[in-house]
């Protein structure tokens, strides 16, 4: 498992043209002293593309996710060590808030703010930021993120509703046209669809699909098939190490490590 | 089949079930009775003098209290001193508390690891135990003493004490329901701490937190002992911070020690009663409508 540090997407694919738009360079988290949770992950994930992070229960999926937008400054337990440049710059070393507009986070379980309105909802990330906006600005935002979620046809009409109003796939559409309102640079998804329903889980789906004309999505999921649906790229990482980055077709056809193989075919997970 | 679990005595558990049952009915029925009673007791005792005389005149003189009762007529007074006072006293406390019992909720619920919260958390338990008599043996020295004079001020610094563990508590508790994804979700757009805490957190605890400083206020309304060595008391309307004031408790216990004045101690109480029930209604209203 040595050679993985040094990872790179075993295949040529079209977007490895571009410069990669996020890139992870050694980075380990741990909870407690000495004991990793997420061990030397060094990767490149290029634009518009959308990238799987896979692996059984506690392998450090989320916990990598959650370094990406320096959430685990929250904690002061975990501490997080080595490089993440998003374009270019080193977020290690930029102020947390600033990183956190940039990288936008969905939560596993739909979690609209409950005493704002839809529309507020939307506008959230620029309300807590203390961003001022005209009327006609706001609307725009509101509407543009909506539609962007095919949230819009469905809300339009009872936007001064609360977000709990909202059917939980309605609410984790909503939870995402938060997170795009800012227009972040990537969009971190921990396990969007794992406390939804087949069709809600469906519509999301179609809608990152969509989604990744203009974003750069990663998706942590327990669900292989959903991976191998929508993911450019897959990660497989297993007791805090990425054990293999490749496009998911090669991944899913012919995986190069025995482990990534026998998680695949169900041998373990 | 033979290993099967055999229960025996079917029958048997199933009559001390009954008995167990009617037992916890019978006990439950037994508390409610003083409740019953007490409500009986003040309601048919206070109606009499539960007129607009009892919100729009001071407390009578024993003299003319006296008077009136030897003419047979109702007693001339009311407790408007009580009630002003009341209101002005427990207000300055609510304004005390809202801040200081907020901040140190919030506190607790955030950092519940760190050592310096749970000492902090630990005091606040004690300080709920301890005798309202010594609270106002507190506000004595740290307020009265030092302005040589009895005061609202002193009265609600003593019932600040009495509430700030119930709010600590109460905003606590509610906020460590929230869900904590509730947070990361405001800080994961890039929002500073205090704005996820003024205008994620705290709105989404609302429910709770009003509810905790509703039934802080409705405990704490009917205290007396910290009153008497604190706002003292006063005959007249007083809107003074500095001067002694009166307040509701605080006449029920003046009636008490006058027998020409002892009929309107139950409308007084009545009154208290009536409001102390608004209160825990209202809150049982708001935490229901904002319950997340």
């Amino acid at each position: 498992m040595e050679n993985i540090t040094e990872n790179k997407l075993n295949n040529q694919n079209e977007n490895s043209a571009n410069e990669p738009i996020l890139q992870l360079r050694n980075v380990s988290v741990s909870y407690a002293p000495g004991k990793k949770a997420v061990n030397n992950v060094s990767a490149d994930i290029y634009p518009n593309t959308i990238t799987a992070i896979m692996g059984p229960s506690g392998c450090g999926k989320s916990t990598l996710l959650r370094a990406i937008n320096r959430m685990h400054d929250l904690y002061p337990k975990i501490e997080t060590t080595g490089d993440i440049y998003l374009k270019g710059q080193n977020i290690m070393e930029m102020n947390p808030m600033e990183v956190r507009r940039l990288a936008g986070m969905v939560f596993q379980t739909p979690n609209p703010f409950p005493t704002m309105s839809i529309y507020d909802n939307v506008l959230a990330g620029y309300r807590l930021n203390g961003i001022k906006l005209k009327k006609e600005e706001k609307d725009e935002i509101v509407q543009r993120s909506l539609m962007a979620v095919a949230l819009w046809d469905e809300v339009k009409d009872v936007m001064n509703r609360r977000g709990s109003f909202l059917s939980g796939g309605q609410q984790q559409r909503l939870c995402i046209a938060r997170a795009l309102a800012l227009k972040p640079e990537v969009l971190l998804m921990d396990e969007p669809t794992s406390a939804l329903d087949p069709v809600s889980t469906n519509k999301i789906e179609e809608l990152l699909l969509d989604l990744k004309k203009n974003f750069t999505i990663l998706i942590v999921t327990h669900n292989m098939s959903q991976a191998a649906r929508i993911s450019d790229n897959s990660m497989f990482m297993y007791l805090g190490d990425l054990v293999e980055y490749a496009p998911t077709r090669q991944m899913f056809t012919k995986p190069q490590h025995k482990k990534t193989e026998e998680y695949l075919t169900g041998i373990f997970g | 089949m033979s290993d099967r679990v055999k229960f025996s005595n079917v029958k048997k558990r199933a009559a001390k079930d009954k008995i167990v049952f009617g037992l916890v009915c019978l006990f439950s029925f037994l508390a409610m009775i003083p409740l019953f009673l007490i409500i009986w007791e003040v309601v048919s005792k206070g109606y009499k003098n539960f007129n607009w005389r009892l919100f729009t005149q001071v407390a009578p003189s024993s003299m003319d209290a006296l008077l009136a009762k030897m003419s047979g007529e109702p007693i001339p007074g009311g407790i408007l001193n009580g009630i002003t006072g009341t209101i002005l006293i427990v207000g300055m406390a609510v304004l005390f508390t809202i801040p200081l019992g907020l901040f140190v909720g919030i506190y607790l619920s955030e950092h519940p690891e760190n050592k310096f919260a749970r000492t902090v958390s630990y005091l606040t338990d004690l300080l709920q135990g301890m005798p309202s008599i010594v609270i106002g043996i507190i506000a004595y020295i740290w307020v009265v003493k030092p302005l040589r004079s009895y005061s609202a001020l002193a009265g609600s610094v003593a019932l600040t004490i009495m509430m700030l563990p119930m709010v600590v508590r109460s905003t606590e508790e509610t906020l460590k329901m929230l869900p904590r994804t509730l947070k990361e979700s405001g800080l994961a757009l890039g929002a500073s701490y205090t704005s996820v805490v003024f205008r994620v957190i705290l709105p989404s605890g609302f429910g709770g937190i009003f509810t905790g400083i509703l039934l802080a206020v409705s405990r704490v309304m009917g205290e007396t002992a910290p009153l008497m060595l604190t706002a003292l008391g006063a005959a007249v309307v007083n809107w003074n911070i500095l001067k002694p004031t009166s307040a509701i408790p605080l006449l029920i216990w003046d009636f008490y020690n006058d027998p020409n004045l002892v009929d309107i101690i139950w409308s007084a109480s009545l009154l208290l009663l009536i409001v102390i029930f608004l209160l825990n209604w209202i809150a049982k209203i708001v935490a229901r409508r904002w319950k997340i």
